[in-house]
């Protein structure tokens, strides 16, 4: 590692800790050029800081050897990286086309009603951030709501305040088809690549992702010579 | 005959604990590898090339030509990436596939990395999918400590690492040069072609980028042959592909089937159009494929047929819209999104989409004239094919096309002075047959 010792003690002092300096250093290991783990270590940025910040922007540009502008050029692109800091709580509503249509639009409005906030802001007691979001791959259950990036499916404006309300209640919650949700510091920490020990959680898929299969299952179809045609052929697939 | 449904990549999906090593091997998982490895990596590429498929993240270009390209001359090491970076508005097969089966995933990345010969692979997921983020990290590890990857895999010589990387929140990353900037941990903006990813991708290094569905057929491939593959779809859209059905429909979801199949048919499958309405547009691939309407539900889901009908068979992304929809609104809302994901870099697309918002806002209000269809086409002839990337381009698709197939919607807003659809009628917890 080339960072110079002075400028980093001092950075390290100020704020991230050794720790975190570590891990970032840990990302930038991961890859053939270290550069590549600039987008995971902004992410363990914000599970320690609940935001992005000079400090963290400073540790990114110091490990990579780049600039802190170039970092700060990165940051600013991705929406994922907030510069406010967030809630314990990211609650984020799909207004996509079909989502909106499909009722998203209704549900947006009925919280930020309820949680008197606006779009990209947080409630007074730190626990919910608000926003609206785009498409998150999940159109067969619209309308779609995120919280802390785990799905919650099918939602209603009713569903999605009793959420918020769980939520500041500090009641366990469950993504639909997913495990409990954690906070949005700990699910920035997954995505910088330090799994927690939720992987098992949840079903393998929703009703709707099976609902295709379920169909063939009825009607007998298949892909012809699938594996378990092939197994029971006795050509392979015995060995495992 | 082929059956009307054919669940490959689906299949097991409603497995106990799908997601495991043990459910993906008790099922024959991982039984392509030494298949491969048998083969030699040139071999795996004609299996691929004589299986005929194509790319399944939109764009349809042959996997295995694709492939070819990599001119394994060249000193660079060889990388694979997975493009897993699904956000094209209507698109959700890949997510539920790596949350079900993440294996199906990894071992597709090691067959293809062994005929690219490639000893590092990437699959660059987005960010905004903790769960499916999470199946990914496990099933990595999982993988690694059975000897799937690594040093030596399977005894055969061969050496790969496979690195998961999530994106932070960017629908131009699913571009893929857009895609290797982010990886490279820069902001993601697409670069100028050529030189190709093929020739200089990565780190300026020979790389193949591929969806994953894409990928994640190549083992069925490799363990049923090219011909079983080859044997579905239709004359040059060969194989099954998942098809993802969504909005007012009673049953959305994933259905794979073989391309070819249509609407009308996987309409039926899906329980019909939601009680007491019909289908008034719908996209075949995704919002930057152009709208089609009930005269084309008879339209074989192909590449070739789609393009004849005027459209793109992209993502298979089919989001259904009845009569309680106001087509109007749901284009402006599409419009927005382009524009707010312009990344910035081109001047057509990033001015481009801000005056084509600008337009069609205050048309969904009623405030324009006739002419401004006329100035939306013109802004939209200005835009297309003018930036180095397809968003541009995909956000003009909605506007042209909903004007081609609904103009006189937008010129009843213009003397309702609004819009005259009620927003609640098209939710889905509206009441049952609720009127438009």
């Amino acid at each position: 590692m080339s960072h110079q010792p002075n400028g980093a003690d001092g950075l390290e002092r100020a704020g991230l800790g050794e720790k975190t300096w570590a891990e970032m250093r840990e990302i930038a290991d991961r890859y053939p050029e270290k550069r590549s783990g600039l987008l995971p270590m902004l992410h363990l940025v914000q599970s320690v800081e609940g935001r992005i910040t000079p400090e963290g922007i400073e540790a990114c540009a110091e490990i990579l050897g780049i600039s802190a502008a170039e970092v700060n050029g990165v940051a600013t692109f991705y929406t994922m990286y907030k510069r406010k800091p967030v809630g314990d709580y990211h609650v984020g509503v799909c207004t996509n086309t079909l989502c909106a249509v499909m009722g998203g639009d209704l549900i947006f409005e009925r919280l930020k009603d309820h949680l008197d906030v606006g779009n990209d802001e947080t409630t007074e007691d730190g626990k919910i951030t608000l926003e609206h979001v785009e498409c998150n791959a999940a159109c067969d259950y619209a309308p779609v709501m995120m919280v802390n990036w785990e799905f919650m499916d099918n939602q209603t404006p009713e569903s999605a305040v009793q959420v918020v309300d769980d939520l500041r209640a500090g009641r366990e919650v469950h993504s639909t088809r997913g495990p409990r949700l954690c906070t949005w510091r700990e699910a920035e920490r997954v995505l910088a690549g330090f799994p927690d020990d939720r992987a098992d959680e949840g079903p393998a898929a929703g009703p709707a992702s099976l609902a295709g299969l379920a169909v063939a299952r009825e009607k007998g179809w298949t892909a012809g010579a699938d594996r378990s045609a092939t197994e029971s052929s006795g050509a392979k697939g015995e060995s495992k | 005959m082929t059956d009307t449904l054919t669940p490959v990549l689906t299949d097991n999906w409603d497995a106990d604990r799908a997601w495991t090593l043990a459910s993906y091997e008790e099922r024959g998982g991982y039984a392509a590898l030494d298949k491969a490895f048998a083969m030699t990596p040139d071999a795996v590429i004609d299996t691929v090339k004589d299986s005929g498929l194509r790319g399944r993240g939109g764009a349809g270009f042959p996997t295995g030509m694709k492939w070819g390209f990599i001119p394994q001359d060249n000193p660079r090491p060889k990388y694979l990436v997975v493009n897993a970076d699904e956000s094209e508005p209507g698109t959700c097969k890949d997510i539920p596939l790596m949350m079900a089966s993440p294996h199906t995933l990894v071992e597709g990345v090691i067959v293809s990395s062994y005929a690219i010969r490639a000893n590092t692979a990437f699959i660059y997921v987005r960010g905004e999918v903790l769960h499916v983020i999470r199946r990914l990290q496990r099933a990595v590890q999982e993988a690694y400590l059975a000897g799937h990857l690594g040093k030596n895999i399977h005894g055969s010589g061969y050496d790969l690492d496979l690195i998961v990387h999530a994106g932070a929140g960017a629908y131009i990353c699913g571009e893929e040069t857009a895609l290797l900037e982010g990886l490279e941990g820069r902001r993601g903006q697409p670069r100028l072609r050529p030189p190709f990813p093929a020739v200089a991708g990565l780190y300026a290094s020979p790389t193949v980028i591929n969806n994953v569905e894409s990928i994640a057929s190549v083992p069925s491939i490799i363990t049923n042959g090219a011909a079983w593959f080859a044997g579905m779809g239709t004359e040059k859209s060969n194989g099954f592909g998942i098809f993802s059905l969504s909005g007012h429909v009673t049953n959305p979801g994933q259905y794979e089937a073989p391309l070819g199949i249509t609407l009308r048919e996987l309409i039926d499958l899906a329980g019909g159009m939601r009680e007491g309405h019909e289908l008034k547009f719908w996209t075949p691939g995704g919002s930057s494929t152009p709208l089609l309407t009930p005269e084309h539900l008879d339209v074989p889901l192909d590449f070739e047929s789609v393009g004849a009908a005027g459209s793109m068979l992209g993502t298979r992304a089919l989001q259904l819209f009845d009569e309680t929809t106001c087509v109007v609104r749901a284009v402006l809302r599409w419009t927005e999104f382009y524009k707010h994901e312009s990344c910035g870099k081109c001047t057509p697309c990033r001015e481009g989409t801000w005056w084509l918002t600008q337009t069609m806002a205050r048309l969904e209000k009623g405030q324009g004239d006739e002419g401004d269809l006329d100035l939306l086409l013109d802004q939209c002839d200005n835009i297309l094919g003018r930036s180095f990337c397809a968003l541009g381009d995909g956000a003009t698709s909605p506007i042209s096309s909903s004007i081609q197939h609904f103009r006189d919607e937008y010129l009843a807003h213009l003397t309702h002075g609004g819009c005259p659809f009620d927003p609640a009628a098209s939710t889905a917890f509206a009441p049952v047959g609720a009127p438009a």
